[in-house]
Order: structure tokens, then C-alpha cells, then sequence
């Protein structure tokens, strides 16, 4: 079980947790009529082996979608914050 | 190569079994083939023994970066189905289906093929109207199919819950009575062993690091055993696709995700099929050795470790005794894990790159086992003509961009819901 320190409500086992994907994919501006810069954006992964910056939402906790720094290889985490933060 | 035989049974019998051959050479690389395929898995030794035996090209070099049967060829759960929908699956997956049929003589080795039928169990009248589209798809296309009620699912697999008190009560079942299982790694073996007969160099504990490229084309790999170059690179390493294409500059819609597998202690025989179930995800059958091999869920987030959670393994046997009430006191032997590449659409990767010289096999999701003769053949025939055989045209790179998805799973290009 990973346990994830959620700046919220404490350290808790990822099984309240939800899954969000990867947490560096940039949504292009809604206007953007550029296909390819879509097609990155719903598609194109870097799937990293090591560090990964994913989405995590604390659906049995406080709600809040987290940004959590992960090793995809010892899956050892490496930093937890909020996303809202990341995104000012 | 000596072949496999009655015989040959009989013969080393005779003289106490101490004179039987290792069953492929163990090559050193040589400085250039005319193909090097990255990856000694299932598919990448069928296609170096397709390019082989029917295109005729034998300087080949199947690079494994372990040892031949250790990464997802013998990981997975060996079933083998051809119960797929959509245009472009049901055809290839029927493909693959044929081959297997005449895998164990083609490569004179016995791979256990055994058709015992696999039977998807539906909960609900509706589940069972999809059910029954998807069977008038296989049927149109050639596939057996059949449509059992709750009385013959009953008959078929007793052991079923049944009771008044089932979470979710049996309804009926789709069932294809062509399925089954396979030993997983006699499919390596007998792959290795026929390429290598053909000539090909299989070389284990040789990892590719990077690619050698002349201009804008790819030449030839970097490996841990020095140098190798190459007339064309395939690349078949699914769980490390997104890795080995980032070195040859490719970005991928794929993530690699962890899949697990579990056997109980052997116990007598009782599951005569492949039951997979309708309400969950959780899917068994029983080995040749009594136990009983099932599988569910991805742990559902991204990952590059063989190592599985327990959280999944509790849900999976949640699923298991909601199903099958009766193996609820059975202990577990092991379980394992294999890394996917899982694609936004559920379906494969074989494709023509935008790369010179290079050629892609990959996103295998848990889709792979089963495909592995036709993927073979397909991805030998591309090697050797460079074009895209019919069959996998629907399975290219640029399907994502041009919204030719083949969405099985129909949920979103989510991989780890996939």
C-alpha cells in the first residue's frame, strides 16, 4: 500500500485515493487550433521510469486534488503538495 | 536441431535422458544483422522465427536484456480468446486464434495448447443483449460463439454461486468453446528454439542502452555487449516501449502500468475452463499442476516494478469468492507482477515510425499473450517488406491523432481504467 502524506489530512493509505494521470501535461489554451498540441495533451505520455508527477484526489478524505512526486520504479514518494498551488 | 519427437522420446529413454541438446544455441553477437529485434519476449522471438520461415531472412538477432521466459511471456495468465468486437481485434485476435491451432506443429514443440472454452459470465439481461451483439460479431466473422442461459451456464460450471444469496446473480454467459490456455513458456521456448534452428541469434543478458544512428537514420543498436548494427531495428519490449523510444527520440501515447497475476495451492480438478466474470473484473482457470491461476485489475497507477500491491490482490479475491463462494478457503501460493504498456484505447501498437529504420511493436495492454503468433507474423511480414500487413492497419501510431481508435473498453484515453 503506498501511503500518501496528504497536507490535508495526514498520512493515509493510497486505497482512499484516485488515481489522476500525470501531473505535467500543460491543456492547451481552449482557442488553440493546433491538432497536434491536442493530440500531446489527451495522448502523448512521458511516462517516465523514476520520478512522476501525478494527480491524486483524496475522494475518501478532504477532496482536494494533490500533486504527488512519486518513484515509478520503488515507488518511494518523494513530495506531496496541493495542485491548486502548483497550477497559481 | 535435432527434432522433437516419439522417437526421440523413446531413444533418450533409453540412454537415461543425458543426451538431450540445449534447445537453442547460445550466441554471441556478431558486429551486423540485417534485422535486430530489442526484445526476447514471446513477440519478438515469433517474429524473428516468422522472418525466418517465411520471409526468408535469417541474419537475425534477438536482443533479450534478461533471460528467454522471464519478462511478461512468462508472467501472464496464459489465456488465449478471440472474443473481440471491434473491427480490426475481432479479425487479428481470430488470426492469432488459427496459428495457435497449429502452433505445436509448426514449431515442433509441444506448447500445451488446450482448447477447453472460455465462458464470460453476464448478471443482467442487458449485459447478456451486449453479450449476444458481440456474438453475432464473431459469428459474422467466422468465430464460434454461443449463447448459454442461466440453466446451461448452471450445467457447464456447477461450482458457480447459484444460491438465492449471490452478490450478483448469474444470468447467462457468452462462451467460446475454441478458447483456452497454453504453457506460457514453452511458447518462449519453442519460439527460441525454432528461430534459432533457422539461424537466428538469440542473445539474453544483452540490454540495448541506445541506438546508433547515420543521419536521420537508425543503423544499429548500443547494447550492454558491445555494438550491433543493424539493416532495421524492431522494437518488441512492451512495459518498456515509452523507455526504448524516448532514446530513439518517439513520444508514445502509452503508460506502462502494473498488472498482477496469483495461483493457489494445487487442488483437484474443478475449473474445466476459462471463467471470466461479467460483474467484476476477475478472470481463472486451473493449471495442468491443480492450481488455480486468476487474475483482475491493474494496481492502477503508473509503474516500471514487477511488484504488486495488496490492495489489488485483496479486491481481485473479493471478486473471486462473490463468484465462486467454494475457493474461499484456498491459500494462496504466489503471485507476481508483469509491467504493460497500456495504450489510451486498450489496443496494440504496430506500426511504421516516423523514425528510418526503426519498427514498433508494443502497447500490448494485457492483450499480449494471446497475440503473440499473429503479432509475430504481422510484425515479420512489416520487417521484411516495410509496409503495414492488412491485418494490423488498424493498430498504427497514428490512430490517435486521426481519432481511429479501436476502444474496446470504451473508457476514455485513460490508460490505467483501460
Amino acid at each position: 500500500m503506498l501511503r500518501i502524506d496528504c497536507p490535508c489530512c495526514g498520512t493515509r493509505d493510497h486505497s482512499e485515493f484516485r488515481y489522476g494521470g500525470d501531473a505535467t501535461v500543460e491543456r492547451p489554451a481552449c482557442d488553440n487550433p493546433d491538432l497536434d498540441a491536442w493530440y500531446r495533451y489527451v495522448y502523448v505520455r512521458p511516462n517516465p521510469k523514476g520520478l512522476h508527477r501525478e494527480y491524486w484526489q483524496h475522494v475518501l478524505g478532504c477532496r482536494q486534488w494533490l500533486v504527488v512526486e512519486r518513484d515509478t520504479v520503488t515507488h518511494s514518494i518523494h513530495s506531496v503538495s496541493f495542485s491548486r498551488r502548483q497550477r497559481a | 536441431m535435432s527434432r522433437y519427437s516419439v522417437f526421440s522420446l523413446l531413444r533418450h529413454a533409453a540412454t537415461g535422458n543425458r543426451g538431450w541438446q540445449r534447445a537453442w544455441r547460445a550466441a554471441a553477437p556478431k558486429a551486423s544483422y540485417d534485422v535486430v529485434i530489442v526484445g526476447g519476449g514471446g513477440h519478438g522471438l515469433a517474429t524473428a522465427f516468422y522472418l525466418a520461415e517465411s520471409h526468408g531472412i535469417r541474419n537475425v538477432a534477438v536482443l533479450e536484456k534478461g533471460y528467454i521466459g522471464g519478462g511478461n511471456v512468462g508472467r501472464n495468465t496464459t489465456v488465449i480468446r478471440s472474443n473481440y468486437l471491434l473491427d480490426g481485434n475481432t479479425q487479428f485476435y481470430e488470426f492469432s486464434m488459427k496459428l495457435w491451432e497449429g502452433m505445436s506443429a509448426a514449431l515442433n514443440f509441444n506448447v500445451m495448447f488446450s482448447q477447453r472454452g472460455q465462458l464470460v459470465t453476464a448478471h443482467s439481461a442487458d449485459q447478456l443483449d451486449t453479450f449476444s451483439h458481440r456474438a453475432n460479431v464473431m459469428r459474422s466473422n467466422g468465430i464460434d460463439a454461443e449463447i448459454l442461459d442461466r440453466d446451461a451456464v448452471r450445467k457447464l460450471v456447477p461450482y458457480l454461486d447459484f444460491s438465492d444469496t449471490a452478490r450478483f446473480p448469474i444470468h447467462g454467459a457468452i462462451f467460446q468453446g475454441r478458447a483456452g490456455t497454453a504453457r506460457h513458456d514453452a511458447v518462449a521456448w519453442g519460439y527460441a528454439r525454432a528461430a534459432s534452428g533457422h539461424g537466428v541469434d538469440i542473445i539474453e543478458g544483452c540490454e540495448v542502452t541506445d541506438f546508433v544512428r547515420q543521419g536521420d537514420r537508425i543503423v544499429g543498436v548500443e547494447t550492454t555487449r558491445g555494438r550491433i548494427g543493424a539493416g532495421k531495428v524492431g522494437l518488441a519490449v512492451a512495459g518498456h516501449t515509452s523507455v526504448l523510444a524516448q532514446k530513439a527520440g518517439l513520444e508514445l501515447p502509452i503508460e506502462s502500468h502494473l498488472l498482477q497475476a496469483f495461483v493457489t495451492e494445487p487442488i483437484k480438478p474443478l475449473v474445466d475452463h476459462v471463467v471470466a466474470y461479467g460483474a467484476d473484473h476477475f478472470y481463472l482457470s486451473q493449471s495442468d499442476k491443480g492450481g488455480l491461476v486468476f487474475g483482475g485489475n491493474l494496481d492502477g497507477y503508473n509503474s516500471y516494478s514487477q511488484r504488486g500491491n495488496t490492495g489489488v490482490l485483496r479486491e481481485v479475491c473479493e471478486a473471486a469468492i462473490a463468484l465462486m463462494p467454494n475457493i474461499s478457503r484456498l491459500r494462496l501460493l504466489r503471485h507476481w507482477g508483469g509491467i504493460m504498456d497500456m495504450t489510451p484505447d486498450a489496443s496494440p501498437i504496430i506500426s511504421l515510425t516516423p523514425v528510418d529504420g526503426l519498427y514498433l511493436n508494443g502497447g500490448w495492454c494485457y492483450g499480449g499473450f494471446k497475440a503473440t503468433p499473429a503479432s509475430g507474423w504481422c510484425f515479420a511480414e512489416m520487417l521484411a517488406t516495410g509496409e503495414t500487413p492488412a491485418l494490423v492497419r488498424g493498430y498504427g501510431l497514428g490512430r490517435f491523432r486521426s481519432g481511429h481508435m479501436i476502444d474496446e473498453a470504451g473508457a476514455g484515453p485513460f490508460a490505467w481504467l483501460q
